[in-house]
């Protein structure tokens, strides 16, 4: 059953001057592009730790113009220290992982097109959404300011495998103040996310639009929704796990800390704790939190495909059954990242099996892809090329999974850069491709403006070529043995492979340096480029039927009323150019 | 150097490095079908003017064929491996006449128990020696680990053998060298700044030579 937005029910007045208005808004298209302009701030400072830690790996000698005044402590004299390369390291995961591939495609672009995709006026709680958001940034300045407070940031990884995260400062510098402000900061995002993730569930539950069946809503909106299901899991386990690190770091409780540990010469006053807790309960929401930072891609690929290919998607439903079963699958599988953790080797088998299991969903939905394109008729803008990326990105990531899902391949190659090069791939870049064709084909929308489309092109064949170079070595660097997390590489079996590192590490600034095309795009698009109309690649969403950028309530306070699914595309005889039908027939709503 | 593997130099790079490459021709196939099938698509099908798209919801028995053919694959894959896995780690698949040394790590150091001359650990002919591994080669070898402070992992990439080592656990790990010569032990699980340089040599020797190492070594202990 559908429902009908009832009038009035959640309107609330346009509000009136410029606090209200861009800063603490209840707007969800505003609170959506906070959460992207955050994301910008955070993969902008996750990717210059990057270069530093790259830099750092390639050549250890030299120094960093400028590094020792930013960090006296971590790089006297411009030259990175081991635990401050592992301090960027922990920060580059975390900013990554939690305030971009989690915050952009999902909060940022699910905020702001959520509403509008199922007719909604705004979220279903937008006080809600803006505390969400707000909690958000807050856990983000937490985060950063491990980098100015006490020792320096934490060392522990992204993971924060206790007992290092949970004894304190004894366990390295970093590990005092910095560790507690990182537990803090994740704390809060859990929080923020939660609230994120039951606005989400409850709008498209109960704010659809007239018309707007389950069946009709675009892929978009189901990978937000199915997303945010997975969330509402996922992050109500990482939290209280990062509570009780708290505690342990804090309150002498003993979680996840086994009695007699001697650290820094010191007896730990801890005891009866289990360090393999903490690896269950972070992996619980480790695993899922994957597919939070790729399925909301899955969705934005399925929805921007089509109408780039003027056909429909392929599978309409089996996508979807795809989507689902990867999300209920999601929280079984675990335990493969802990193998070799010491936990009894007949789990490994267990958790190897839905691990297998997984890549089916995965593979389909590719096919549906590569077959959505088979008698096309293809047009090359750019976020149709960065669909095709991601396309092509997420296959040589996601095969390389395939190894690491065998137990005992496992045996050698985890924690490796195998293992490095597979979860960039498969995670990040995917994810980011998935950004930047969002960023490309909904900017019109968002800012009224059309982004350069030359500009754009050169911005994809660089990153395309630049990520396969930075990442496709670091498969070979695993076969070799080449063991992750080391700040610098002093064996004989290793100090052959720094040759390769260095290719790395100038692929990745010139990569890097490719992201400045997109920056500059998308800054001065926002501002000068040329004015966007309604519809400008001839797709059939809501979100299209309104003006660019949509008036406050969204419809101009004419709900629209659907139709039929978002998939007709390639229909009708082509007379007057016409190749599509829009999910509402309605007019064109007016600005108001 | 090498390009590939590490040179094989336990019992398990048999079945490692053989269900390696059984994965890479099968997902290698895989890859390169759908990267170029990917590819011809993108240039066959770009707009052109004249053409119209087809207009299609699918086809159930592509669905079904492309569905059953990964599924296939993938259970068989796993049947198999779990085999090598079993051998690998299981608990009772640890040679009963395997030969002991315990190996406690801490920041960042391997100390290496001997069984001393009678081959049993927890007697008073024990002895410790650090970031030294010797191993008689052809010889199972059950490594006790324990760790004093935060979690490592012990990893010899020659062996194919990786094994975390937990504090508050005993974990057990075995392997049998097949080939003499001196290798490298490296801690693979992040364990504080030191984590890159926390290292062990492992000497692989044959029995006699093991033999003469244990006599020389066990009086220097006890002296």
């Amino acid at each position: 059953m559908t429902h009908a937005t009832v009038a009035g029910a959640h309107r609330h007045a346009p509000p009136q001057g410029f606090l209200r208005k861009h800063v603490f808004s209840l707007d969800h298209k505003v609170i959506g592009k906070q959460y992207l302009d955050l994301a910008l701030v955070a993969v902008c400072t996750g990717m210059i730790l990057s270069w530093l830690m790259r830099f750092h790996l390639a050549w250890p000698e030299t120094p960093i113009p400028g590094l020792a005044k930013l960090s006296p402590n971590g790089a006297a004299g411009g030259v990175i220290t081991p635990e401050y390369y592992l301090s960027l390291m922990t920060m580059h995961g975390t900013i990554m992982v939690f305030f971009v591939l989690t915050t952009a495609p999902f909060a940022g672009f699910g905020n702001y097109f959520l509403p509008i995709q199922v007719g909604a006026e705004d979220m279903a709680f937008p006080r809600i959404n803006m505390m969400s958001f707000w909690v958000t940034l807050v856990a983000f300045l937490v985060l950063i300011s491990a980098f100015v407070v006490g020792d320096g940031p934490p060392l522990s990884g992204w993971t924060a495998y206790a007992p290092l995260s949970a004894v304190g400062k004894d366990a390295g510098p970093g590990q005092g103040v910095g560790q507690t402000l990182w537990a803090v900061s994740i704390t809060l995002f859990c929080v923020a996310q939660l609230l994120g993730a039951l606005n989400f569930v409850t709008t498209t539950l109960d704010l659809r639009t007239k018309g707007m069946s389950l069946a009709r809503m675009p892929y978009s909106t189901w990978a937000w929704f199915i997303t945010s299901v997975i969330g509402l899991i996922a992050f109500a386990v990482l939290m209280p796990a990062c509570i009780l690190l708290i505690l342990d770091r804090v309150a002498g409780t003993s979680f996840f800390i086994p009695a007699g540990l001697v650290i820094s010469d010191r007896l730990q006053p801890h005891a009866g704790g289990s360090p393999l807790l903490w690896q269950h309960l972070f992996w619980f929401f480790g695993h899922p939190e994957v597919y939070i930072a790729i399925l909301p891609g899955f969705g934005i690929i399925s929805h921007i495909l089509p109408v780039f290919a003027r056909k429909p998607l392929l599978g309409p439903r089996v996508m979807i059954a795809c989507l689902v079963a990867i999300a209920f699958l999601s929280y079984t599988v675990w335990g493969h990242h802990m193998f070799l953790s010491g936990m009894n080797p007949f789990s490994a088998t267990l958790f190897s099996v839905p691990t297998l299991v997984i890549t089916i969903p995965a593979t389909i939905v590719t096919l549906l892809w590569i077959g959505t394109i088979y008698g096309a008729r293809l047009r090359f803008t750019t976020p149709a090329l960065f669909c095709l990326g991601f396309v092509s990105v997420f296959v040589s990531g996601g095969i390389s999974g395939f190894f690491l899902a065998q137990p005992s391949i496992d045996t050698y190659l985890h924690g490796t850069y195998f293992v490095v090069g597979h979860f960039h791939f498969v995670m990040g870049v995917a994810a980011m491709f998935g950004i930047f064709a969002a960023t490309y084909f909904w900017a019109p929308k968002m800012f009224g403006r059309m982004m350069n489309e030359t500009l754009g092109k050169w911005h994809f064949w660089l990153t395309f070529i630049g990520v396969y170079c930075v990442f496709m070595p670091m498969h070979y660097l695993g076969l070799a043995g080449n063991v992750r997390r080391y700040s610098a590489f002093t064996d004989d079996y290793l100090k052959p492979l720094i040759p390769l590192h260095r290719f790395i590490t100038v692929a990745a600034l010139f990569t890097g340096a490719a992201q400045l095309i997109f920056l500059f795009n998308l800054i001065r698009s926002r501002f000068r480029g040329p004015q966007a109309p309604d519809n400008p690649w001839e797709a059939t969403s809501l979100e299209w039927s309104t003006t660019s950028p949509p008036p406050f309530d969204n419809f101009g306070g004419r709900p629209p009323v659907v139709e039929r699914g978002p998939n007709e595309y390639g229909i009708g005889s082509g007379a007057r150019g016409v190749d599509y039908g829009m999910q509402a027939a309605a007019a064109r709503v007016s600005a108001r | 150097m090498r390009w590939w593997l590490p040179l094989k130099a336990s019992t398990f790079t048999g079945p490692i490095d053989g269900l390696f490459l059984a994965i890479l021709i099968i997902t290698g196939i895989a890859f390169v079908l759908v990267e170029v099938g990917l590819l011809w698509f993108v240039v066959k099908y770009r707009q052109r003017p004249g053409r119209k798209a087809f207009y299609t919801h699918g086809s159930t028995r592509a669905e079904v064929i492309w569905t059953v053919i990964p599924a296939v694959t993938m259970v068989a894959l796993g049947l198999i491996s779990n085999h090598y896995w079993v051998e690998i780690k299981g608990r009772n698949s640890i040679p009963p006449n395997a030969y002991p040394i315990g190996i406690h790590a801490k920041q960042f150091e391997w100390q290496v128990t001997y069984p001393g001359p009678d081959g049993k650990l927890g007697t008073s002919d024990d002895f410790t020696v650090r970031n030294q591994l010797h191993v008689p080669v052809g010889r199972p070898i059950v490594v006790a680990l324990s760790s004093e402070d935060v979690i490592h992992s012990f990893y010899v990439p020659q062996f194919r053998v990786r094994q975390d080592a937990v504090p508050g656990m005993d974990i057990k790990a075995w392997f049998q060298a097949t080939v003499p010569g001196t290798y490298e032990l490296g801690c693979s699980q992040l364990c504080g700044l030191g984590h890159y340089r926390m290292r062990a040599q492992v000497f692989v020797q044959t029995q006699e030579d093991y033999d003469a190492w244990m006599k020389q070594a066990a009086q220097e202990a006890s002296s």
